[in-house]
């Protein structure tokens, strides 16, 4: 049987008990993304910080879903990963998990990024099935889409300070 | 009849009317293995079916013997390539009931309602009055159902928005089939057409359009019948059937993909204006403008799909020679056998009619706490074929407030072994999530 090799007992784990779920405030930004070949959905938002330097940081990124075991399991693994990191490392992780879901299982690739994506490297199995791929990217999607908006949003903030704060819902 | 009449534990079974072992040997990629040498179990005809080796014969005796542009040039491959168009026309047209100046080709069911959904809007703006007959505009209404496939739904909408026209539905009930509790206000005189499926593609109810299509001649309304999944699994006549047009595919039905079918009565087929134009559609064409052909030729611009074409009239042969009043006995009973053998695990729902009283073999279902792409998945691993998501036919599903479902579908080479098999995996994937 090879499905263990996609159904890791971590995105099990991540799936039946995910973390950081549920809409909360305040954000700068919500996106919507559909997997429109099997219906998966996330709703995401994000807001924003910043830190020491001034670099933008995700302070909180909250969701809700529904979709398969991978497309959960994956926003979980997800929000693990970024809470807390500037948008500009979060954005990297992104680019760094989209190489893994294209490394058609190849374990060198896995064993390259553990270290930048931590639990999300569980994935790797993912990407021997292309049909299921998807379903794994489309949280990193919502997370690139929501943090382009939260971004532009707050340099709008930044430069109209009269602008009204709070959700772009 | 080579499937074991009875088996311990589980009462006698019907035998089934058709010989699956033989049916078997004549596809030959059902003798393939998947996913590390398990057998190929394929219930998944619903999506697209398999093809039997005289369909693959006939595409390849084309390539090979009398490949040539059809109704063009004079030498002597084209006649022949002409003439096995057109034969292939007259068998494909024999199979519904309908002479072949009423069948026209396309590549599939979508593009058969897209031709018929832009006729409708081009003749708000034909230049030639006789083509404005149809014509659909502002006030005028179009009816779907809520359980369409997206390609009898879209199509709609889309008219709809060009035209100014209002779309309106039938609703479902509970149990899966069409409200027609509102029939008579839904389609009512702006009704200018009723577009609705003979087999819902997932919940696989059977509906009852002698009623519907009743009502649409009351008030001089067009009906479209989406035949994609009926004429592939059961006796169509459209004689019998009393709508105007009917669509289906050919690579639902044993034939190859890329040739799909519009039946439309000649009398409507006249008056409707050209979809897609070009070449060979037309009678004069002079720089100013152009006239065009009769039906059917007025809808097949350019050189058609002529090995698809002779390809589908092999599968028409082959399922004549099965009898398609077999081929529906045949999958009744696998759908009795599959319904009886779902409702016996614990967790698994069936969406849609829960007997084989007006219902085919299009089975979706869900197994609590698993979502279908994970039983899918399972299944998958054990070999088993069969379509996971929303079937392109999203408002089903939402009405039915679930995100999605497992769907096995049945034809003339499923036996009760693939049955046996399906709820085998599905027993398997609780284990595998730890659901029961």
């Amino acid at each position: 049987m090879q499905l263990e090799s996609m159904y890791q007992e971590i995105i099990l784990d991540h799936y039946k008990n995910p973390h950081g779920r549920g809409l909360r405030e305040p954000f700068e930004a919500e996106v919507h993304h559909v997997n429109p070949t099997c219906g998966d959905e996330v709703t995401l938002r994000v807001h924003l910080g910043s830190d020491a330097a001034g670099e933008p940081i995700l302070s909180d990124v909250s969701y809700e879903g529904m979709g398969c075991s991978i497309s959960q399991a994956s926003i979980s693994a997800m929000y693990d990963l970024v809470l807390g990191k500037s948008v500009h490392e979060a954005l990297a992780a992104g680019d760094d998990f989209m190489t893994l879901m294209q490394a058609k299982g190849d374990p060198a690739v896995a064993e390259k990024l553990e270290d930048s994506l931590e639990d999300a490297v569980a994935f790797a199995g993912v990407s021997k099935y292309p049909a299921r791929i998807k379903c794994a990217l489309m949280s990193w999607m919502a997370l690139k889409d929501a943090s382009a908006r939260a971004l532009s949003t707050t340099t709008a903030q930044a430069t109209h300070p009269t602008a009204p704060a709070g959700g772009t819902p | 009849m080579t499937q074991t009449a009875s088996r311990p534990g589980t009462g006698a079974l019907k035998p089934l009317p058709l010989d699956v072992e033989a049916i078997r040997a004549d596809f030959p990629i059902l003798s393939r293995t998947v996913r590390d040498g398990k057998k190929l179990v394929y219930l998944d005809s619903g999506a697209t079916s398999q093809k039997p080796r005289s369909v693959l014969d006939a595409e390849r005796e084309f390539y090979e013997r009398y490949n040539a542009a059809p109704h063009r040039g004079a030498h002597a491959l084209a006649e022949e390539a002409t003439g096995h168009y057109e034969a292939a026309r007259a068998t494909i047209g024999a199979f519904i009931g309908a002479p072949e100046r009423e069948i026209v080709f396309t590549r599939n069911s979508t593009e058969s309602i897209n031709l018929v959904a832009y006729a409708l809007s081009n003749a708000a703006t034909a230049k030639d009055p006789a083509f404005r007959e149809y014509a659909v505009g502002q006030g005028d209404e179009i009816v779907v159902s809520e359980m369409e496939h997206h390609a009898n739904l879209v199509p709609w909408q889309q008219l709809c928005e060009r035209t100014g026209a209002t779309l309106r539905w039938l609703g479902l009930t509970d149990d899966g089939r069409l409200d027609l509790s509102d029939l008579a206000t839904v389609v009512n005189e702006r009704t200018k057409l009723v577009a609705i499926t003979q087999q819902s593609n997932i919940l696989g109810t059977i509906n009852p359009l002698g009623e519907i299509i009743a009502r649409a001649r009351e008030v001089g309304a067009l009906v479209l019948v989406d035949g994609a999944q009926s004429v592939p699994h059961q006796p169509v006549d459209v004689t019998e059937l009393g709508a105007d047009f009917l669509v289906f595919s050919g690579h639902k039905m044993l034939g190859p993909t890329g040739i799909g079918v519009l039946w439309g009565r000649y009398e409507v087929l006249d008056k409707l204006p050209p979809f897609m134009t070009g070449g060979s559609m037309i009678e004069v064409v002079r720089m100013e403008g152009s006239t065009f052909a009769a039906p059917p030729q007025r809808f097949e611009a350019g050189v058609p799909m002529t090995a698809q074409a002779i390809g589908l009239a092999a599968a028409v042969e082959y399922l004549q020679a099965l009898g398609m009043d077999r081929v529906e006995e045949h999958e009744k009973l696998l759908t009795g056998y599959a319904l009886e053998k779902l409702a016996e695990i614990p967790g698994v729902t069936v969406i849609g009619p829960q007997d084989t009283v007006a219902r085919g073999g299009a089975i979706s279902f869900t197994v609590e706490g698993i979502h279908p792409h994970d039983v899918g998945q399972v299944l998958d691993d054990h070999g088993i074929a069969v379509r996971v998501g929303h079937h392109c036919a999203w408002p089903v599903v939402r009405r039915y407030g679930v995100p999605a479902t497992t769907r096995a579908t049945f034809y003339v080479h499923t036996g009760y072994d693939d049955i046996d098999a399906l709820a085998d995996g599905i027993r398997a994937a609780q284990k595998f999530f730890g659901t029961v």
